[in-house]
């Protein structure tokens, strides 16, 4: 995975969104599922997510089956970058 | 006067081909359910009821997710005569031990008869049950009996008394034992006239609700009023709204929507998180009341409301206020819906030390405080002291109520329901202001947290606290503080240590956040592992939440 993507959505999630700039995420961690972001902060973690990268997030994969940890989300954007 | 089976013989008499609700799912079309369709439907569940020799009066519990088998099994419980009572479905972040124990614990107080399922849940469902207890059947969707027209001749559920309870509203609370409001039909309809009457409810009306059937501003204002009356009703899901809140416009657009009901955090949400390409075409201009309440209602959340959505028809008197209570059936007050409510501002530190609202002396701080309106017609309320006496005019006390839609009573639980009433009054545990006829509420009794209009008690948290290696009992204060851009409160955790290692504490928050949210399905926002001697106790040992929040606070400030 793409090491500035990653470390740009572990400090948006950890200042952002758990509000604990210090947090470090393993890029294999559960995110969704654990519940550590809940369904309140989907929406903006995809908001972000778009206007970062520049990639399309629908609604309908807000869900731990879509990703549920950093590298999955990585490898979703790069896969719509490169299209 | 009449009861629920009833009013739906009279539907299906009149009406059998007008659509009751058009029901929603995310990547799905619209599905339409006509008041015929809706009958047969129930009418599976009724017949499977009476299978399973489930009686007339007895509790069902409805387990399931938004969908057609929710609206069925709970008129299907109706029409049997039976008394449904629907609750949360599991979500992924709560643990399913929590959840069985929950339910457990539920069981053991409203003793239901039947629980309804899905096949999948079956299992999860049965761990949650004991060796005798009430629970003679678990029902699963898929082995119904078949749909078909209901007889009114034979069903049960029309030889109900309007006496009779028709149905249990659980009022949320994160652990321990629940309780069930129970209320008659003649309390919902009651409620329903004088409510219907406050909101001028018309023919041309509808309904457009994504709020959860187990909580009573989603069960009476978006399900029970829309389909009792007759008015078509547009039914998405909280899980759907959440993701794709833009969705709620393009609803009210497409069905010319006039009603909605909110709680006060979704109005920030919708400003903030709905991106135009979705609003194109978006006409809201039908939109006649989008009703605030179960949350404290904020002048500023209905500003950025109308800010964003003004361009696309919306209205200013469209953003009205409600104060609501299940205990009361619903509403309690509402503003009057032709004119924004009534917002004031008034002296802060009056309102601090005196408990006064007051127009500010010249220069002094201000806060706004935002109207809910005038009591319904049937029901009458006093502000009283902590005495029980009546306080002045624009004095804050507490607020207690009375009319002719309260609850019979927490089912099965006589102690609770007598303690809250105080010489024949309900007591609210609000606090709140009158200002020439019209509530304005202040705050509320207990250190109770309200975070996206659910209900969450600082203790409870504060208990799952303890249970994580390295945070001893006592040592740990949980509170809510509001949260201006989201226009809810988030939710706050402190926890002593003994270990001041940054990592190891950083490590123990996260802990924390994890095993509370599992229990809980609480999201926090701030979890603070702190050294010893941290958080401030009162003289008699006692956690004070207030004086560690005002601490937590001052802490924020001088970070940013």
């Amino acid at each position: 995975m793409n090491d500035s993507m990653f470390s740009v959505l572990e400090q948006y999630i950890a200042s952002r969104i758990l509000k604990q700039p210090n947090r470090k995420i393993n890029p294999t961690e559960s995110i969704i599922s654990s519940g550590l972001i809940d369904s309140f902060s989907l929406v903006d973690l995809a908001l972000f997510v778009e206007d970062t990268f520049g990639v399309r997030i629908d609604d309908s994969e807000l869900n731990a089956q879509t990703f549920d940890t950093l590298t999955q989300l990585a490898s979703l954007i790069e896969t719509r970058q490169n299209k | 006067m009449t009861t629920f089976s009833e009013r739906l013989e009279s539907h299906l008499f009149r009406t059998p081909q007008r659509v009751a609700v058009y029901l929603q799912h995310s990547g799905q079309p619209d599905l339409p359910i006509a008041y015929r369709q809706l009958l047969r439907g129930a009418n599976a569940y009724a017949r499977t009821f009476a299978r399973e020799k489930i009686q007339p009066g007895e509790v069902v519990i409805l387990i399931l997710q938004h969908g057609e088998d929710l609206i069925y099994s709970f008129w299907g419980a109706i029409l049997h005569g039976a008394i449904p009572s629907i609750m949360p479905f599991l979500t992924e972040k709560l643990a399913p031990e929590r959840y069985r124990a929950d339910l457990a614990a539920l069981i053991s107080v409203t003793k239901p008869a039947a629980i309804v399922t899905y096949p999948e849940f079956e299992t999860e469902v049965r761990g949650a049950l004991k060796e005798g207890d009430s629970v003679r059947a678990v029902i699963v969707t898929d082995k119904l009996e078949p749909q078909s027209d209901a007889d009114f001749n034979t069903l049960p559920g029309i030889q109900r008394s309007e006496h009779d309870i028709v149905l249990l509203q659980h009022s949320s609370g994160t652990t321990g034992l629940q309780k069930g409001v129970a209320l008659s039909h003649r309390a919902v309809f009651n409620q329903l006239d004088s409510y219907s009457q406050a909101l001028h409810l018309n023919d041309n009306d509808v309904i457009v609700s994504w709020l959860p059937l187990y909580h009573d501003m989603g069960l009476i204002a978006g399900f029970l009023l829309p389909i009792l009356a007759g008015v078509p009703l547009v039914l998405s899901s909280p899980f759907d709204w959440v993701r794709a809140p833009y969705k709620l416009m393009q609803s009210v657009s497409q069905y010319k929507g006039t009603l909605s009901w909110l709680p006060n955090f979704s109005y920030n949400f919708c400003a903030q998180k709905i991106r135009d390409r979705y609003l194109e075409g978006v006409d809201l201009s039908s939109w006649r009341a989008v009703i605030n309440c179960s949350e404290p209602v904020h002048w500023e959340s209905h500003h950025a409301f109308y800010e964003r959505f003004k361009l696309y028809g919306l209205k200013l008197e469209t953003l009205q206020t409600s104060y609501a209570m299940a205990e009361n059936v619903f509403g309690v007050t509402q503003s009057d819906l032709a004119r924004p409510p009534k917002v004031e501002e008034i002296d802060r530190e009056a309102f601090m030390t005196e408990r006064v609202a007051r127009a500010p002396v010249n220069g002094h701080p201000a806060m706004k405080m935002m109207s809910s309106g005038k009591p319904l017609s049937n029901t009458r309320i006093r502000i009283l002291d902590e005495h029980g006496r009546d306080v002045p005019h624009r004095k804050i006390g507490e607020i207690a109520l009375q009319s002719d839609c309260m609850l019979a009573g927490y089912y099965n639980r006589p102690d609770a329901t007598k303690k809250a009433f105080y010489e024949g009054w309900y007591l609210t545990g609000d606090y709140g202001y009158i200002s020439e006829g019209e509530v304005f509420v202040s705050g509320r009794k207990k250190d109770m947290i309200i975070v996206g209009g659910k209900n969450v008690y600082p203790q409870d948290l504060e208990s799952l606290t303890y249970e994580v290696p390295g945070v001893h009992a006592g040592r740990s204060v949980a509170f809510g503080i509001f949260d201006e851009e989201a226009g809810t409160e988030d939710v706050v955790i402190i926890a002593e240590v003994d270990s001041k290692d940054r990592d190891e504490q950083e490590k123990i928050a996260d802990l924390i956040r994890q095993h509370v949210t599992k229990n809980s399905a609480i999201a926090l926002r701030y979890v603070k592992v702190v050294g010893p001697k941290w958080i401030l106790k009162t003289s008699s040992g006692k956690t004070a939440r207030s004086a560690n929040k005002e601490k937590f606070l001052k802490e924020l400030e001088s970070q940013s």
